[in-house]
């Protein structure tokens, strides 16, 4: 392991000087998550789940469609975060370990990306004048 | 490389060698379902989304897969997806209860709070409990929804 040597650091052993920096992200997303998937959790139990109109409607709802983008921020960066420390404690080859953080950022980033541009497009295609469709 | 060449030296003990408690199994399970919901609830999150945006006949699609069919032919796979999509859903709602009540668990641990055996033990117990109890009412008031109408 690095022993803040400057070749342990090169090797990416050393300390970072940000190790804070993951905890504390962890529990600001975990307070973002009590509160957004809270609201999720108790809007599955409220809606007609099967109604595609009345759950358009909620969706589309500026109020919702917020809440909505800023829960899948915050859920897909607390799941980030979790993962990276599953893989670091469970894969072990570098190369697997290099891969597998690559996916898991690809997931994360793209995960997010994908969720908020159907968000969006739920409540803005009225004023665009589109019809559902196109995902 | 430095660190990866063998070692006579004893590796750290790992779930085969620890006896059960409640305070280590309330922490395997807080990584193994938020794992569960980062991969599985996000992925569903996701579709579920999708769905939405990509208009009513993707999302009877969707409803048809996870939930019911209502179609009179509804055929084989739809009744294995919907019984799957069921199982999936209660699993997650449980994972959701357990990371929940596991999390504030942290967040009183974070405070520096609760470690001494009996609270810590206590607390741990109450987590299962907690989620558990919490799964069972929710699927109750699911399903005599669902009979409902």
């Amino acid at each position: 392991m690095g022993n803040g040597t400057r070749l342990g650091r090169v090797r990416g052993l050393g300390s970072s000087h940000h190790g804070s920096a993951h905890w504390l992200q962890q529990r600001l997303t975990a307070l973002g998550n009590i509160l957004l998937v809270g609201f999720l959790f108790v809007s599955f139990l409220r809606l007609p789940m099967t109604d595609h109109a009345a759950v358009l409607r909620w969706a589309s709802n500026p109020t919702v469609a917020l809440a909505l983008i800023l829960m899948t921020v915050s859920v897909f960066w607390h799941l980030r975060l979790g993962l990276q420390v599953m893989i670091e404690d469970y894969v072990h080859g570098e190369a697997t370990k290099l891969l597998s953080l690559v996916l898991l950022n690809f997931y994360a980033i793209g995960g997010a990306a994908y969720g908020i541009f159907a968000i969006v497009r739920i409540a803005l295609a009225p004023a665009a004048g589109l019809a559902p469709g196109g995902m | 490389m430095a660190g990866n060449e063998p070692s006579a030296r004893p590796r750290s003990p790992h779930l085969q060698v620890y006896k059960w408690g409640p305070a280590m199994a309330v922490s395997i399970f807080h990584r193994v379902s938020g794992d569960g919901l980062a991969i599985v609830g996000g992925l569903m999150f996701l579709w579920w989304l999708g769905a939405i945006a990509a208009g009513p006949d993707a999302y009877n699609a969707f409803i048809a897969c996870v939930w019911h069919d209502p179609s009179p032919d509804a055929g084989t796979f739809h009744m294995v997806t919907n019984l799957v999509g069921k199982i999936v859903l209660i699993g997650l709602t449980w994972a959701f209860f357990q990371h929940l009540f596991s999390g504030l668990r942290h967040f009183v641990l974070d405070a520096g709070a609760g470690y001494e055996l009996k609270t810590n033990k206590l607390w741990s117990i109450l987590v299962f409990v907690g989620s558990i109890t919490a799964t069972i009412a929710v699927w109750l008031y699911i399903f005599a929804e669902t009979l409902n109408g």
